[in-house]
């Protein structure tokens, strides 16, 4: 479907289902090079996603694209059925547009982004971390956010840490905070870009136990990841993007244990190697 | 001599006055400068880019000398009548032109240092970006730039000496006039140079206090 058509339509005609995110006809050029050449994907509410494909294959440029955190060249997305207003580049106007700034931050709001290098705030605790966004965007009263944010720290085994400045976390500890910093927001949707890939090897499963008990709670999640074996184990659906595009998807049986396409069987096969 | 003294407590606080005010004007003038530098208007960039590379660009003494004539031709203009600008009202404009020009460089590259990646964190939360301005930005910056903000603090407060040429009574012009008519130059510029080295002290402990402050939370 081409970007420009469906922006056309009346939205009635084309508003998929109600929940999680549709993303069609993505592109997205940054620099020389065209890192989203169209791609299409959807997360159906309640669906755990997760997202493979080798280095520069423009996984994250996607998940940013969901938030808008990099706003898309062309295309449509919905998010929990909505469709964010934006305007393409164009002949006149070479970079793409947000038009309404209250719907972005409100869909951002409601969307949790964990990102590989956790991106805590050094001048703040872990607690003040977790508790600033209910506080500044939800409007919760300080004492009420503070009680969510000790709820969720809690809840990602931090309990003990409310008081301590990110620096004196481990890593595994930072991207823990990180996480229940996207939670106390209540988010429908959870994004993560590769949220152990900055960890040493041993902190990897503290983190990953985290969100296989998120996994569990029937939350809808985008996850894209280096760790095969974790996303096989938590993931309903997989894709692997190639390029810029979604070479592959499916349900993540099908998609792990019998790939289709020739690319994907090479990137498996490449994991299996490494792993035995 | 007695009277002298009473004149140089009056300087003092001629001086302290100028800096204080110019400083933080100065300072207000260089975030916003350092905002525009950054901000994704061209336009915007361009004319600021002019005033803070003009600026630093001439003499400090110039710009100065160029604000009290060029104030007193303009208020003269407007009111047709020859009107003398106020030389604290001078003072204070020509130092608050120059110290927004300088911390602009200084707010704009410790902005620039700031990681991504935290500010990226606050956007996905849905902040507004007043909010990131305020409570992320402002904050992380300002342990970044401390040093280099105290460096121009100390030197604003011997640039305020340059006001006595367009005839304020600060410390260095009752020096001046001291050494004149005591015919006791050394004492005087002595004097003058304890006033001043006292001003830069107490800037030097605020600031260490500061940056201490900053130092131990975070980083
Ligand atoms: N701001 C940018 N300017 C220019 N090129 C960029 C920019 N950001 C990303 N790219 C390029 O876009 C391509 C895709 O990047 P992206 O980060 O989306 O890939 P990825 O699949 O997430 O890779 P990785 O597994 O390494 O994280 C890469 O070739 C990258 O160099
Ligand atoms: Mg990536």
């Amino acid at each position: 479907m081409r970007a420009a058509m469906a922006s056309s339509l009346p939205e009635s005609q084309i508003a998929p289902a109600a929940g999680g995110v549709q993303a069609r006809g993505i592109e997205k050029r940054l620099g020389n090079i065209e890192v989203l050449r169209g791609v299409n994907l959807d997360v159906a509410a309640g669906e755990i996603l997760a997202i493979l494909g080798s280095s520069g294959s423009g996984k994250s440029t996607f998940l940013r694209c969901v938030n808008l955190l990099t706003l898309p060249d062309q295309g449509d997305i919905w998010v929990h059925g909505e469709h964010l207003r934006l305007r393409p580049v164009s002949e006149d106007d070479s970079a793409p547009r947000i038009l309404d700034h209250d719907q972005v931050r409100r869909v951002r709001a409601s969307i949790g982004m964990v990102f590989q290098s956790f991106n805590l705030w050094p001048h703040m605790t872990a607690l003040e971390n977790v508790s600033a966004g209910p506080v500044l965007v939800n409007r919760l009263t300080r004492k009420a956010a503070a009680e969510l944010g000790r709820r969720y720290l809690a809840k990602v085994g931090l309990s003990d840490k409310a008081g301590s400045y990110p620096r004196h976390l481990s890593g595994g500890q930072q991207q823990r905070v990180a996480i229940a910093r996207a939670l106390a927001m209540e988010p429908k949707l959870l994004l993560f870009d590769e949220p152990t890939s900055a960890l040493d090897p041993e902190l990897v499963g503290e983190v990953l136990r985290v969100m296989t008990a998120l996994a569990g709670e029937g939350r809808t999640m985008m996850i894209v990841t280096h760790e095969v074996a974790f996303a096989r184990e938590v993931s309903s659906r997989a894709a692997f993007m190639h390029q810029g595009r979604i070479e592959e998807e499916g349900s993540s049986r099908e998609f792990f244990s019998n790939p289709a396409s020739p690319g994907l069987r090479r990137f498996l096969a490449a994991h299996d190697e490494r792993h035995s | 001599m007695d009277g002298f003294v009473l004149q140089f407590v009056e300087g003092l606080k001629t001086t302290v006055l100028l800096a204080l005010i110019s400083g933080a004007l100065g300072m207000v003038v260089g975030l916003l400068a350092a905002a525009a530098k950054l901000s994704r208007f061209a336009p915007l960039r361009v004319v600021v880019g002019a005033y803070t590379t003009i600026v630093r660009g001439v003499p400090e003494l110039l710009i100065i000398l160029l604000i009290y004539f060029g104030g007193t031709v303009a208020i003269s203009s407007f009111f047709g009548r020859y009107v003398e600008i106020n030389a604290f009202s001078a003072g204070v404009l020509a130092l608050t032109i120059v110290f927004g020009a300088y911390t602009a460089e200084i707010f704009r590259g410790a902005v620039l240092s700031i990681s991504r990646g935290q500010i990226e964190a606050a956007r996905s939360l849905g902040l507004h970006p007043w909010q990131t301005w305020l409570l992320i930005i402002l904050p992380l910056m300002m342990r970044i730039a401390l040093p280099a903000l105290g460096n121009q603090w100390f030197s604003l407060i011997k640039e305020t000496s340059l006001i006595s040429i367009v005839g304020l009574t600060d410390i260095m012009r009752v020096a001046a006039v001291g050494a004149g008519s005591m015919r006791a130059p050394l004492t005087f510029y002595l004097a003058a140079s304890a006033l001043y080295l006292f001003l830069t002290s107490l800037a030097l402990v605020v600031f260490n206090l500061l940056e201490r402050h900053f130092a131990v939370r975070g980083h």
